[in-house]
This record gives structure tokens, C-alpha cells and sequence, in this order.
């Protein structure tokens, strides 16, 4: 079973926008979609534009699937699956996020990528 | 290997050059070796826009062909070489500087002159024509010392002529050797609504005056004296009585020619000597001469298809024209003075509006055959289809030229044009051309131009070639949608209202009342500039912080790497050695690599996102601000160094674009804004490219509106001229909101005046005659603005809240380690993906 690792304090967050947080190594772009009370966390290597800044893109939704644009070209990513909306062949892993106790934490697993998010607690 | 044949083609106009621009893409344009003579100084300009020259035009602005035009395509041009004989036997053409060239197709494409009635006194002093660009320039000449200028000849021209006198700030009068005005055009009704019109703007009508000599007058220079025993004094006389075709070298060498001139042709252009064509106003077609471009065109083309072997002929062109002649609209079609057989007029006058329509219809009421517009012309598009196409008209004809009533439409719809019928007639652009274009996918004005050149000449023919479009698009079944995006059903322009009207401060307000979903990276920008437009407010305040592009949240613009560029503001480009060392010595310690940008001021790459608020606090105690080059919004006002040290220069162009810059800086646009200041004509701030430009002039400050680089580059539009420095300001605060307010989303300044319906003209009604009634609103929307200005980097270094976010990881102090640079020629620049393998991370800061 995958740990749940604690990143960050929900405060750090960024009112529906983003910030990258550093995990076991790796770059993770954490998401707080206020409207739908929830975060969502992606990898941050943007693998169009082949640069570390998912995190500063703009997240809204497509046709009711919550995105975030790549800062670069403008790419669409699903912050549920991580599959690029123009490119389905094109994907980053998506990790299973929640708010504890005002502590974000997301759920690394060195296996396959999980498309669940978390939708509680966030206004704590 | 073929022998070329030589063509040889006398004239360089703008039908001669019409010609050759055909000739050299036709199908066998390698077969012909060209060569022209041009008697004038200079290659073929835009005569029909000629008056435009004393709005700013120069000779450069109105050539017809671009520079390499000649040399690119193989021809040969005599400029400032008259063309003096043919030799018709030996098939030779020789010139005034002793030129021979021989041909095996010749063309004559010599045009016209100014007639000038042999009035005794007709060659004094300021006695001149309106042709040529030279004698535009003596116009210009005389008119600074006259105080009175008279036209002779109230037709089409020489009211344009009688405009230009009075543009030059001359009492202008106008004198007529017919009862009325335009006699060849109008009617009785249509001249004497016309002169009522042009009176009022200033301008003295005389009608039915024989002028019998020209003599020394006591104020002015000349003295006009007429048969009825009256006088006129005068500075400059305009002579625009009339052409008369240039046959003289066709007559010379035994062409045939009309009994009152104009060189003899058929219907394939051909004159007398099959191997000679003649083309534009010079020729004579079935006892007509034509003095409009478009017949001249239409010849030129016709001679193009015979030379390549096909059946191509000139079959006569229609005259119809529409114009507004001193802001006064006029039109008229077909046969306005009702000489057919049997035909039938309906006149229609309303003295209150100062309208006037004449209809000439068949004895059967079926057909139109000709109209007279005067003050209103709005029915123009729809009569001119109806005339030329033989459409049946309806069962009362006259309900096309009454007012109507409320909603009942009685425009005819483009459906009812046959698919020959011309929309164009500039570039005799049928229907069917245009439709075809739309099927292979054009589905704006601005495809269609670029596509069929329809629209490209005069702009005529808009309104009609928009209702064929729009007509098409629907029938294609193509649903011409506007929204923004998907969750809002709004264009830019709504939602501009929406926020305006329901006083909304927030995304998240509208997006509950008028919009759904969460919104996304099209609709939260749009939002994000309308919001900071209006109300101005810190860009990255926590409701308004997720509606910021990437480059906008990070107050910087992101590289392809995933650093930053930073551009502090440099107004004007003014920078003195002190600042210019404070920014060196910032690019130094962060070793950031350092350029000047095409905008006048400096471009610091490679800043991570940590390193931007300590290099934006040592830049902002050093006395700079933010250049907004993240934003849609005014990045520069570029100047040139102007009448400070300049030799030529007129005004303070560096003072002025400093204070424009201080101004509209921070201003939230629908797309970037672009503006330059030049201290004269000679234009080194390039400000016809901008936005808005600003040219000093004797008379004051020139403005001109909606220029731009880029892609696809504009010259700007002469807007107003003769301003004072508040009259500029006004003028500019007036337009920077109504674009803001009205254009759609990432739309330049450009595209947003060419897609408003009417144009730079409905532009100038609402900027300067307030034609909406809004300007004090437009104007207190941008002293808001300019009242509430921050600089968003000073705000937001002094914000630790705000500076929480400028770290690469939220929960860590290392860098990105995915930025590698490398060094090139003494700088740093990022690894490409090869060198990345081989390098290790350079210690950057
Ligand atoms: C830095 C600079 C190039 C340079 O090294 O000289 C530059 C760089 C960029 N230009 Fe530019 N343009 C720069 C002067 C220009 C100019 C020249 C000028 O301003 O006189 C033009 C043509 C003039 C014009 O805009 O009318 C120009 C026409 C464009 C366009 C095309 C706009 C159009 O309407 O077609 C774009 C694309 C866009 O905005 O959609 C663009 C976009 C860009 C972007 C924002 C592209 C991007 O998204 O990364 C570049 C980012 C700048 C950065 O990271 O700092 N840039 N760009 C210049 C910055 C000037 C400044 O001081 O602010
Ligand atoms: C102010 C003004 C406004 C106008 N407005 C309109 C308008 O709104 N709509 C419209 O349809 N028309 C308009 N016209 C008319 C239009 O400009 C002419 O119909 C058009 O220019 C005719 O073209 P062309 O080539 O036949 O003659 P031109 O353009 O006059 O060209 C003939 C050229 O041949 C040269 N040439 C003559 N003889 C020789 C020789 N022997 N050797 C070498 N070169 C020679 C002349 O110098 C001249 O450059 C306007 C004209 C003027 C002056
Ligand atoms: S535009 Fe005129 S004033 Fe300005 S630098 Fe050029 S020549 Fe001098
Ligand atoms: S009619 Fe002149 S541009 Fe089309």
C-alpha cells in the first residue's frame, strides 16, 4: 500500500491555481480547485514542453473534467487522469490527494497511477 | 530554346500597371520579355486615393507596386523616359532620351490629362491641375501663401479637388459651367440637394458661369472674370474641367483615332494595327471613353488573356459610382437621366433630412435602369444588383427608395443575386468567385480579401461582400458562434457589460450568475483583463490570482526552460548611465544573460522563479518599475530622439512618449498595445506600425490608430491631424477604452477596427464626433485607471503572502534541477537536450 506523505499546509495552497511541491524526489504540481472543495495533484515535468512547470499553469475544466494548461503550449492535462486532452498518447502521473488536519498530502505509489482525488476536508 | 517576345507597354499608371501585374502571373509570362516607359519620376501610384497625400500619404505610401516589383520580375522600366514615337513598320518604340526598343506587342496605356479650357490668363501664376503628385505638391506650394482657392468644375473631381482646397485651410469656392453640380451624374434634384449640402459645409457654389479671362487681381493673386459681368478673385485656380484621353503618339504614327480624341479599339482592346493595344483612359470603346479605374483594369486583363490566346473581350463596364464627396454621400446608377425609352421616373425628397432618390424604371415597372442617390445611400448595393443583374423588381418599386417602417425589410437578399453577378467591381469579382472561396473554407472578410482580393480596391463593395458571406456561411450550415468559450455563452464584449452593468468585482460572481462549470484558460484571462480594465485592481489579490496567465501570475514571462525574463520599464527609451549601470550590475550578479529587445529597452533571461522578487527589490530601489511585459497590455512607446537633438526634428518626441507611457502603463487590454512618437515625417519611431502612433507636424501632433508588426503587419490610419498635446490625450484615452471595452478576446487594435462595422470611419464618429454620446464616460473610465495605478512588483514584494509563491517547491529551498544552462559567446543560454546529457548544472547566483 502507498504511504500517504504530507506535503505541505493547506494555507500554502494557491486559490485555484497551483504550486509544486518536492516528494520523495520527485516534482509534484498540487492543485486547489475551490469551487469544487478539492486538490488534486499531478506530476510537474510538462513532457510537451520538456520543462519542470505544470504547476503554474491555469486549472479550470473541459466539458466538466477538471484541466490544468501547460504554461508552455497550452496543453490541456486532466488533473484526474493525467491524460493530455489534445493528445491522448501524451500523459503525466496523477496521484491521489488529500487535506487532513490542514495538511495536504498526496499518495505516491512507485506502481500504477491511481485516478481518484480527494473532495474532503478541504475547507478546514 | 524559345526567343522571347518583347512587349513593350507606354505608360506606367494605374492601368498600365495593372497590366503588368497580370502579365507576370499569367500562364506564359516566359514567354515575354517587358519592357515600359514611364514618363513620370516615379513607378505607378494609387491616383484614385490621390488626395490622401495631404492627409499624411506620402508617394511611397500610394505606389501600386512594392520595390523589387521590377528587377523580381524581369522588367524593364524607363522612369522619367517619355515614350515620343512609334515606328510602326519597323515595329520600334523610341523615347525622349533616345531609347529604341523594339516590339512585337505594343500597348498603350498613356491615360489622360486635365483638360484646361484656352481661357486668356489660363497659364498665369497658381493656375494648376489635379493629377499627378507633382501637382499636388505645387497645390501645396501655393496654398501656403493663398488665402482663395477656386475649382473650375463641379464634377466628381473637382469637388474632391474643392475638399483638398478647403483641408488647406482656404476659402474654397466652385466654379460650374453647367446649371448644376455633377451634371453628369445627377439629375436637377440630386445637383441642387448636393449643393445645399456643400454650401453648408462652407464651400461657395457657382453655377452656370462661362469664365472669359484670367487677369492680375488687386487682393489676390488672380482675377476670373465671367460672361455675366461678374468677378472672382483668387490666389489658385484648379482647373478640373474635365480629361481628355493622350492620344497624340497614337495619332502620330496613324492609329485611329475618335473625332474627339481617344485612341480607336475593339473589343479585344485591339487599336487599328492588331499588334498595338490600347488599355485605360487613353482608348476609345464604341465612342466611350472611361474615366474610372475599374474599365481600365478590366481591359488591362482583357489584353493579358489575348496575348495568352484566349477568347477574352472587353465588352463595356458600368459607370455607376458611389462616393462621399465632402462627407456627403452621393450615388448614382445606370441611367439617372432617364434617356431610355419610355422610362419612368419615382423621385422621392425629404428637405427636413436633406435626402434625395430618383428611381428610373422600364415602362413596365419591371426592371430598374437607373438611380440617384443624394444624402443617404445605404440602398445603393441592393439598386446597383437590380440594375445590372435584370432582377424583377418589386410590385412597387418605390417602396425601395421610401423610408420604411419599423421592421419590414425591403433589402434584397444575396440569395437573389445570380452567380454572376459582380460584388466586386474593382476586381470584377463575380459571386460565384466569392462563393467558391467560402466553400474551400473562408469564413471571414479577411480570408475573402486575402483569397479573391474582392473588397481589397476601393472597399465598396464590404457591406455587400459580408451579407454574401454571412449568407453562405449559413446556408453551408456553419453556425457562426461567438461565445468565448464553454462556460460562458457570452462574447468578450457581453461579458464586458455584464461586469459593467452588474457592477461585478469577481470571477467567481460571474461566473454564478452568468456562466457554469469552472472555467478555463480562454474564459479566466478574458475575465481577468475586463475586471482589472474596470476596477484595476492588484492583479494577484487572492480572487483574482487564478484568473492570471502564467506569465501575469509570476509578474515575468516564462522561457522554454521554465525560467523567467525580466523587462523592467525604460518610458520612452530614455535611460540614463546610472540606470543603465543599476541594470547591468543586476544582470551581472544574477548572471543573467542580457539583450536589447525591439522595443527600446532591455530583456534580462534566465531568472528562476525564486530569484525574481530579490532582482525586481534591487531593480525597484534602483528607481524602476514594472515593464507590464507579461500583460496584455501597453508594453512601449517607442520615440525617437526628436527636436532636442535632432535636426529635423519639430516636437519633443522622447518628452511626449515618456508622459503617453507614464500614462496608459498597467493599462489591461484585450491584446498587447503597442505605441511610438516620431519628431517629424521622416518617422524613425516607425509610429505608422503601432497601435498608436504619434507624428509631429508644423501644424501639431498627427495621430494614427491601429498599426501593427507582427505576423501580419498594418500601417496604421491616419486618424486626426493638427492636434494640440490635450486634444492627442483625449483622442487616446477615448480609443484605448472603447477598444477595451468592445474587442474580442486577444484581439489587436488592427483587426477590431477592420472588423467594426464602418470602419475607421464609425471609429472617428465615436472618438471624435461622440457620436455614442459616451466619450466623458470613456474618458472618467481612464483617469480611474490612471488614478488607481500600481506597480505590481513593488505591491508585491512587500507582501509576504504574495512572496510565498516565488519558490520552485513549496516545501523546499532547492532549485529547479532541470535547468541547465550553457555559455555562448560570453552569456548564458539553456542546454539543449544533446548538451544536457553531456553538462552538469552550472552554479547559477
Ligand atoms: C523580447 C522581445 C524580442 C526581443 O528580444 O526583442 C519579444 C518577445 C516576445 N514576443 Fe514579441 N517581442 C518583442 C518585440 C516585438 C515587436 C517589436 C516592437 O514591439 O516594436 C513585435 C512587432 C510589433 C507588434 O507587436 O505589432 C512583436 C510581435 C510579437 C507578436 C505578434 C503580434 C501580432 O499582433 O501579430 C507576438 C505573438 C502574440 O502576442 O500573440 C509576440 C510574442 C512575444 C512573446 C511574448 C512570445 C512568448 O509568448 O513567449 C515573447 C516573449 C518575451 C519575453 O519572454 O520577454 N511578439 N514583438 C521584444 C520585447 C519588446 C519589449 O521591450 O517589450
Ligand atoms: C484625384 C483623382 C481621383 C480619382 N478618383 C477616382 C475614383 O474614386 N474612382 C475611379 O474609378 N477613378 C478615379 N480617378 C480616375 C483614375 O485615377 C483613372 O481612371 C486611372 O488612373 C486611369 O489609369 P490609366 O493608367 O489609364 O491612366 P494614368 O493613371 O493617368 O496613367 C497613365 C500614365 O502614362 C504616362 N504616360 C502618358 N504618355 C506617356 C508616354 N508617351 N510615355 C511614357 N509614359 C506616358 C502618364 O505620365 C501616366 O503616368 C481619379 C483620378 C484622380 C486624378
Ligand atoms: S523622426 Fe525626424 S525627428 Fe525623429 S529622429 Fe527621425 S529625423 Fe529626427
Ligand atoms: S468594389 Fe472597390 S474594392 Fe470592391
Amino acid at each position: 500500500m502507498p504511504q500517504w506523505i504530507n506535503v505541505c499546509r493547506m494555507d500554502d495552497l494557491q486559490p485555484d491555481s497551483g504550486v509544486c511541491a518536492l516528494v520523495q524526489g520527485q516534482q509534484i504540481a498540487i492543485f486547489h480547485m475551490v469551487k469544487d472543495n478539492a486538490v488534486y495533484a499531478i506530476h510537474n515535468y510538462d513532457p510537451i514542453g520538456k520543462a519542470n512547470v505544470l504547476s503554474r499553469g491555469m486549472i479550470g475544466d473541459i466539458k466538466g473534467e477538471p484541466v490544468v494548461a501547460s504554461p508552455l503550449y497550452k496543453q490541456h492535462f486532466s488533473l484526474l487522469s493525467g491524460i493530455c486532452l489534445e493528445d491522448g498518447s501524451v500523459s503525466v502521473a496523477a496521484y491521489p490527494a488529500r487535506v487532513e488536519n490542514g495538511f495536504v498530502a498526496v499518495q505516491i505509489a512507485p506502481a500504477p497511477v491511481s485516478t481518484t482525488c480527494a473532495k474532503e476536508g478541504v475547507s478546514a | 530554346m524559345t526567343v522571347k517576345h518583347s512587349l513593350v507597354v507606354i505608360g506606367n499608371g494605374m492601368v498600365g500597371q495593372h497590366f503588368l501585374a497580370n502579365a507576370v502571373v499569367c500562364a506564359n509570362k516566359d514567354d515575354f520579355k517587358i519592357t515600359t516607359f514611364c514618363e513620370e519620376p516615379r513607378p505607378a501610384y494609387d491616383r484614385v486615393h490621390l488626395s490622401e497625400f495631404f492627409s499624411g500619404k506620402t508617394a511611397a505610401d500610394l505606389a501600386l507596386a512594392d520595390d523589387n516589383f521590377f528587377t523580381g520580375n524581369g522588367i524593364n522600366i524607363h522612369l522619367g523616359d517619355k515614350a515620343v514615337s512609334i515606328d510602326r513598320a519597323n515595329k520600334t518604340v523610341t523615347s525622349a532620351l533616345g531609347v529604341t526598343v523594339v516590339y512585337d506587342k505594343l500597348i498603350l496605356a498613356t491615360g489622360s490629362y486635365p483638360f484646361v479650357p484656352p481661357v486668356p490668363g489660363h497659364e498665369r501664376k497658381n493656375c494648376l491641375v489635379y493629377r499627378t503628385i507633382e501637382d499636388l505638391e505645387a497645390i501645396a506650394a501655393a496654398a501656403k501663401t493663398g488665402k482663395v482657392g477656386v475649382v473650375v468644375g463641379g464634377g466628381l473631381l473637382g469637388l474632391e479637388a474643392a475638399k483638398a482646397l478647403k483641408d488647406l485651410g482656404l476659402e474654397t469656392h466652385v466654379v460650374e459651367f453647367a446649371p448644376r453640380l455633377m451634371a453628369v451624374q445627377l439629375d436637377e434634384g440630386g445637383g441642387a440637394m448636393l449643393r445645399h449640402k456643400i454650401e453648408a459645409l462652407g464651400v461657395k457654389v457657382h453655377t452656370g458661369k462661362n469664365t472669359t479671362q484670367i487677369i492680375d487681381g488687386e487682393h489676390c493673386v488672380n482675377k476670373m472674370c465671367f460672361a455675366d459681368g461678374e468677378e472672382l478673385e483668387t490666389d489658385i485656380i484648379l482647373f478640373s474641367a474635365g480629361i481628355r484621353p493622350r492620344d497624340d503618339i497614337a495619332r502620330a504614327c496613324g492609329l485611329d483615332v475618335g473625332p474627339r480624341g481617344g485612341i480607336v479599339i475593339n473589343n479585344q482592346c485591339q487599336t487599328s494595327d492588331p499588334d498595338i493595344y490600347a488599355i485605360g483612359e487613353c482608348a476609345l470603346w464604341n465612342g466611350m471613353i472611361f474615366g474610372l479605374v475599374a474599365p481600365g483594369y478590366t481591359m488591362a486583363r482583357a489584353v493579358v488573356s489575348h496575348l495568352a490566346g484566349e477568347q477574352a473581350s472587353f465588352t463595356g463596364a458600368d459607370m455607376s459610382t458611389k462616393l462621399k464627396l465632402m462627407g456627403v454621400d452621393v450615388a448614382s446608377i445606370g441611367d439617372a437621366h432617364a434617356k431610355s425609352q419610355g422610362a419612368m421616373v419615382y423621385t422621392y425628397q425629404n428637405g427636413a433630412a436633406e435626402v434625395y432618390k430618383r428611381l428610373v424604371v422600364s415602362r413596365d415597372k419591371k426592371k430598374l435602369l437607373g438611380a440617384v442617390l443624394v444624402g443617404e445611400v445605404s440602398g445603393y448595393g441592393t439598386l446597383l444588383q437590380y440594375c445590372l443583374n435584370g432582377i424583377d423588381l418589386p410590385a412597387y418599386p418605390d417602396s425601395l427608395i421610401l423610408p420604411h417602417r419599423s421592421d419590414e425589410s425591403v433589402g434584397l437578399g444575396p440569395d437573389a443575386l445570380p452567380m454572376s453577378a459582380q460584388i466586386c467591381s474593382c476586381y470584377d469579382i463575380s459571386k460565384g468567385a466569392v462563393c467558391a472561396a467560402i466553400e474551400a473554407g473562408c469564413a471571414t472578410i479577411n480570408e475573402l480579401k486575402a483569397e479573391t482580393k474582392a473588397c481589397t480596391g476601393c472597399g465598396g463593395c464590404a457591406a455587400l461582400l459580408k451579407s454574401v458571406l454571412d449568407c453562405e456561411l449559413t446556408k453551408l450550415g456553419v453556425e457562426v458562434n461567438t461565445d468565448i468559450c464553454e462556460h460562458f455563452l457570452y462574447t468578450r464584449q457581453d461579458l464586458y457589460n455584464l461586469i459593467m452593468v452588474g457592477q461585478i468585482k469577481t470571477f467567481d460572481e460571474l461566473l454564478d450568475k452568468h456562466g457554469k462549470g469552472r472555467g478555463c484558460d480562454i474564459c479566466k484571462p478574458a475575465v481577468g483583463s475586463i475586471l482589472a480594465s474596470y476596477w484595476n485592481e492588484y492583479v494577484l489579490s487572492d480572487e483574482h490570482l487564478g484568473l492570471q496567465d502564467t506569465n501575469d501570475t509570476f509578474l515575468a514571462n516564462m522561457q522554454k526552460d521554465g525560467t523567467y525574463s525580466v523587462v523592467p520599464r525604460i518610458t520612452g527609451g530614455e535611460i540614463s548611465p546610472d540606470m543603465l549601470i543599476a541594470l547591468g550590475q543586476v544582470g551581472k550578479k544574477y548572471k543573467l544573460y542580457t539583450k536589447i529587445t525591439g522595443g527600446q529597452r532591455v530583456d534580462l533571461f534566465g531568472a528562476r522563479v525564486d530569484q525574481l522578487p530579490y532582482i525586481w527589490k534591487e531593480l525597484i530601489d534602483a528607481g524602476f518599475e514594472s515593464g507590464h511585459a507579461y500583460g496584455k497590455s501597453l508594453r512601449t512607446v517607442k520615440s525617437c530622439v526628436g527636436s532636442t537633438w535632432c535636426r529635423y526634428g519639430i516636437d519633443d518626441s522622447v518628452g511626449l512618449a515618456i508622459e503617453l507611457e507614464n500614462r496608459y502603463k498597467g493599462l489591461r487590454s484585450p491584446h498587447k498595445l503597442k505605441f511610438a512618437v516620431s519628431g517629424c515625417t521622416r518617422e524613425c519611431a516607425e509610429a505608422q506600425g503601432k497601435d498608436v502612433g504619434v507624428i509631429a507636424t508644423e501644424n501639431g501632433w498627427s495621430l494614427y490608430v491601429c498599426g501593427n508588426g507582427g505576423m501580419k503587419p498594418r500601417h496604421a490610419d491616419l486618424f486626426a491631424t493638427g492636434l494640440d498635446k490635450a486634444m492627442l490625450i483625449k483622442y487616446i484615452d477615448r480609443f484605448l477604452i472603447f477598444y477595451v471595452r468592445t474587442a474580442a478576446r486577444l484581439q489587436r487594435t488592427s483587426v477590431w477596427m477592420e472588423n467594426m462595422e464602418g470602419g475607421l470611419d464609425y471609429l472617428k464618429a465615436v472618438v471624435i464626433d461622440d457620436k455614442l454620446g459616451i466619450c466623458s464616460q470613456l474618458e472618467e473610465q481612464m483617469e480611474h485607471i490612471i488614478d488607481t495605478y500600481q506597480c505590481e512588483w513593488k505591491t508585491t514584494i512587500y507582501d509576504d503572502t504574495k512572496l510565498k509563491r516565488f519558490r520552485h517547491f513549496i516545501n523546499s529551498d532547492q532549485p529547479d534541477d532541470n535547468v541547465v544552462f550553457v555559455e555562448e559567446r560570453g552569456q548564458i543560454r539553456p542546454a539543449d537536450d544533446d548538451e544536457r546529457k553531456h553538462f552538469k548544472l552550472m552554479e547559477v547566483a
